[in-house]
């Protein structure tokens, strides 16, 4: 029953995340801001909210929402809890992990394009071309963790991570700032794309989204807290040191939560959006740091020098 | 060997037969025999996996020696595989040919060849006598290139035709120059005559022999850069042959490097190293290229290529694992091989299935003119989507599967001892997720485009759903994509059999019950997500059962005079993507500028052309055909000089000896002096 402590805990902090991420910036720009439960009330009020399809759309459109939060719900059962393994845990979870994430990436998708809106057609294109290009960062990022504690779960992964070294260190740092990035692009938020931004042609996600409604969209947009609490349960499992008690660890993984959302909160702050056409790069970049990561692995191995 | 005897006579009764029936009893007489023959067939190949063992041996003459009838674990996978695809295809080509039914001599012409398709591919499997090898082989190339060139009518398709048949005979050069060099030295015909060669010589050679039987198989594999038919054959054929051509007859080049393999014995580090390159590259092209394709047919095409290239890794890291003796890569990766074999041949032959019923329906596979088939065939839709959820590798489909097992053979293998493997290793991790982010991108692109929306042109008669008789087989085949999906740790226990072969006992003792425990946990895992998927809808059902539900149009961004032009094409959607490729493949646009005061109408192409085929195919064709062409004055078309040529060529033949003596005399006679 313990293995699910990672996901009841997800699942909370996915309440408050955009919460935190909003007050954040509402700070940052000298407002008082709202409560950190608003972002949930507005999803809560949606899902009671009727709803409005296209009359292009087919079926898809009205399954796709629920597959993608089946998709990321399936994904956090995933993740471990400083030594205790996820509810499922195997050899390889991770490439099940990402390729699960796929699946409601790809039903997101044409969910967007079965409105017949060149709009949305827009943002699927772009959705599916940043994706296919932040992908293999992930993969780089734990293989190098699988060469370096060799075990090939996330369980075991981080139940055997632990950082000795100065090299480690500098690991541990480009490893969490390769996830943030990742989270950042994979729910676009800010150098990539911009949620709050007014006009449908330099979207990404939101105009993905543009004919959803009600119950729907609450769905999509809890996803999107979902996935960032995911992230962010990555993230923290750097910092669980396996020996810890649950009262130490509970609140590391809360406080690395709040940490997270902090972090988002600022980068959107200070962070401009880029230009559509810098994305591709620099989201490619993100693969060359986590091949730096994969030379400081084999550093520390002592297989180069 | 009563047995063979058996399909050999139905295959001959069939063939004759088929000519004299009227066109339904073709169809039916054609199913039948495809039927039996694959049953009986399967039966061997299922006793075989149990245990027994198959083998005969007779002798065929002088010149062909002794002829071996064999099955083992590997041919009956593929037997098994290949069985089934063929059943599917000659079901649902009965169907798609209904509309050529007042054509009987095509019909006839085409039901023959496809019987006797079969039956070559059985007989390749069977057959452990080089040189009857190569016979059979031939009889497979010659009936699939009578299959494709159904629509003979049209210039295209007798030009892939062509260019398939001179591909394939190129192949079967290779094949026959590797077939020569054993007997040569061994002077048999034997299969295993290769083994006794190859323990007989060095490595170098060993793997020079290799590499000329490989360059033959991989034509009709279509590994890159031997792969130039392929996107031009598929596309020409009628869609149950492409299903077949890109289900099994390319499989068949898989077979004979799997064949190879177990025959020849060289270093296994150096042959797992080339094929995984090669493997590599011909993946991540083969997707590249398939994401520019505005043929749905083509686009398919190039992801064969694409999966060649999957199973090729696998086949690449097996042989690493053999050559530095990691057993537990060596098992996952030719298990991945083969099991992504019978994958593909599932999901690549609906895929082609469905895109032939949507040529039926609307009369072309531009995906630029369609949208919005989802409508009117719902279920073409489905399977489609079923397909390309598979072909993209996602659980709970079946691709997930054997990609799951490349990907856990690959990170297993991490952790060596020597660092050139490590970043090989990280560089096909690479290579993967490349392929699959692609394949995401490209089969986003094909269902979004071709059955989302509405449609893009307006299509002149009335379509509908096909009837059951159609989908039947499509079904049959969804089936064995979900059961694989969701059950795949029965088929690891399969694929033990022909892998077993690969590796000795001890290895795959410690690494099936290993695998068999992570499958397990693939299994529960792929039931979750389908649970969890129900689980969100039903409630969402719930949930919403009292709200208001409205239909209006789509959001058009305050613009409300709303045309199907106006939705996202297939070129705008790959358009981001193509800027990225910009510098590795050829993209050609041909745009028309206003510039004129008064606008008139403009247009804009692009195509994609095959870089390797240009500078491989292409060019060199052109210079030699530059060349040749120099010489045209000699072909004038008046008999008289065809006579003259004969007589110079006799004459020059009788003196060539006399001249030769002549000189030699008299050089002999100047020695005297």
């Amino acid at each position: 029953m313990i293995n699910a402590l990672c996901l009841l805990l997800i699942l909370i902090s996915s309440l408050f995340f955009s919460g935190i991420v909003i007050r954040t910036k509402s700070v940052f720009s000298g407002r008082k801001g709202p409560g950190i439960f608003l972002p949930i009330k507005d999803i809560w009020r949606l899902l009671r909210k009727g709803s409005v399809y296209s009359e292009t759309s087919s079926f898809v459109f009205q399954i796709a929402p629920s597959i993608y939060l089946a998709s990321v719900l399936m994904a956090i059962l995933f993740i471990p809890f400083g030594n205790i393994p996820g509810l499922i845990s195997f050899n390889g979870d991770f490439v099940f992990f990402a390729y699960v994430l796929a699946l409601g990436k790809f039903f997101s998708i044409i969910g967007a394009l079965d409105t017949g809106s060149s709009f949305e057609g827009m943002g699927a294109s772009r959705e599916a071309l940043y994706s296919m290009l932040v992908e293999p960062a992930f993969f780089i990022l734990m293989g190098s963790f699988a060469l370096f504690t060799g075990h090939t779960s996330f369980a075991e992964i981080f139940a055997t991570l632990h950082f000795g070294s100065y090299i480690s260190y500098a690991i541990g740092v480009l490893a969490t700032f390769v996830l943030v990035i990742i989270a950042m692009v994979e729910n676009s938020r800010m150098p990539v794309d911009d949620p709050k931004t007014h006009l449908e042609l330099t979207m990404v996600h939101e105009v993905m989204i543009l004919d959803n409604s009600g119950f729907d969209l609450g769905l999509i947009l809890h996803t999107t807290n979902l996935k960032f609490a995911m992230y962010g349960a990555i993230i923290a499992n750097f910092f669980l040191t396996p020996n810890y008690e649950w009262y130490y660890s509970v609140p590391i993984f809360i406080g690395a939560q709040f940490l997270f959302a902090v972090v988002v909160g600022t980068i959107e702050s200070f962070e401009a959006r880029f230009r559509m056409n810098h994305n591709p790069q620099f989201i490619f970049m993100l693969t060359s740091i986590s091949l730096l990561i994969f030379m400081g692995v084999l550093l520390m191995l002592g297989k180069i020098i | 060997m009563t047995y063979c005897i058996l399909i050999i006579i139905t295959t001959l009764i069939t063939v004759l037969l088929i000519p004299f029936l009227d066109s339904k009893q073709k169809g039916n007489v054609a199913v039948l025999g495809v039927l039996i023959n694959s049953i009986i067939s399967s039966v061997i190949a299922i006793q075989v996996l149990l245990g027994q063992t198959f083998e005969y041996s007779f002798y065929g003459g002088f010149i062909f020696g002794s002829i071996i009838l064999k099955v083992d674990a590997l041919s009956a996978w593929f037997i098994l595989l290949m069985n089934f695809t063929s059943i599917t295809a000659i079901l649902y080509g009965v169907q798609y040919l209904k509309v050529y039914q007042n054509q009987r001599a095509r019909l006839s012409m085409h039901y023959g060849s496809f019987l006797l398709n079969h039956f070559a591919m059985i007989g390749i499997y069977f057959l452990h006598n080089l040189l009857a090898f190569l016979c059979v082989w031939e009889l497979m190339a010659i009936s699939a290139f009578l299959l494709v060139i159904f629509e003979h009518h049209k210039m295209e398709t007798i030009k892939a035709g062509m260019n398939y048949l001179i591909q394939s005979h190129v192949s079967v050069v290779f094949i026959m120059l590797g077939i020569i060099w054993v007997s040569f030295n061994t002077g048999s015909f034997v299969f295993s005559a290769i083994s006794q060669y190859s323990l007989s010589v060095s490595n170098p050679i060993s793997f020079l022999l290799f590499l000329c039987f490989f360059a033959g198989f991989a034509i009709k594999a279509g590994f890159v850069p031997f792969h130039t038919w392929l996107p031009h054959a598929h596309p020409a054929a009628p869609a149950h042959i492409s299903g077949l051509m890109s289900g099994v007859i390319i499989k068949l080049g898989i077979y004979g490097i799997l064949r190879m393999l177990l025959l020849i014995n060289a270093n296994f580090l150096i042959i797992g190293i080339f094929i995984l390159i090669i493997s590599v590259i011909s993946g991540v092209y083969g997707v590249m290229l398939a994401i520019l394709q505005h043929n749905l047919k083509r686009l398919l095409a190039y992801h064969s290529i694409e999966n060649i290239g999957i199973i090729g890794i696998g086949i690449g890291i097996g042989c690493i694992g053999k050559g530095i003796g990691n057993d537990f890569l060596q098992f996952a990766g030719f298990a991945g091989a083969l099991l992504h074999t019978l994958n593909h041949s599932l999901f690549k032959s609906l895929l082609f299935y469905a895109a032939g019923t949507v040529y039926q329906a609307v009369h072309t596979v531009q995906i630029e003119q369609l949208g919005g088939l989802i409508k009117k065939m719902p279920h073409t839709a489905i399977l489609f989507l079923i397909g390309s959820l598979a072909i993209c590798g996602l659980p709970p489909f079946n691709g997930f599967v054997s990609e799951f097992l490349i990907y856990s053979g690959l990170f297993g293998a991490i952790n060596n001892n020597q660092l050139s493997f490590t970043i090989l290793i990280i560089s096909s991790i690479f290579g993967l997720v490349l392929i699959g982010g692609l394949a995401l991108f490209c089969f986003t692109k094909a269902f979004g485009i071709v059955f989302l929306g509405t449609a893009r042109n307006h299509h002149p008669h009335n379509y509908e759903e096909p009837g059951t008789a159609t989908l039947f087989p499509k079904y049959m085949i969804v089936v064995f994509i979900l059961v694989i999906g969701l059950l795949p740790q029965l088929f690891i226990r399969v694929i033990n059999g022909p892998v077993s072969m690969f590796q000795d006992e001890s290895g795959l003792n410690q690494s099936l019950p290993k695998l068999i425990n992570t499958m397990q946990m693939v299994s529960l895992a792929s039931t979750a997500i389908l649970i969890f998927a129900f689980g969100v809808y039903f409630i969402k059902k719930q949930f919403t059962r009292k709200a208001v539900i409205n239909f209006s149009p789509t959001w058009g961004c305050g613009y409300d005079v709303v045309s199907p032009k106006l939705q996202y094409t297939a070129g705008s959607y790959a358009r981001s993507f193509e800027k990225l490729v910009k510098p590795i493949i050829n993209i050609h646009k041909h745009e028309g500028r206003i510039n004129t005061i008064v606008p008139h109408p403009v247009g804009f192409a692009s195509h994609v052309s095959d870089k390797i085929e240009t500078n491989l195919i292409s060019t060199p064709i052109m210079h030699l055909r530059g060349f040749v062409g120099k010489f045209t004055f000699l072909q004038n078309g008046s008999v008289q000089f065809y006579v003259l040529y004969g007589v110079v060529f006799i004459l020059i033949a009788i003196t060539i000896p006399f001249l030769i003596n002549s000189a030699f005399f008299i050089f002999e006679l100047f020695k005297q002096l």
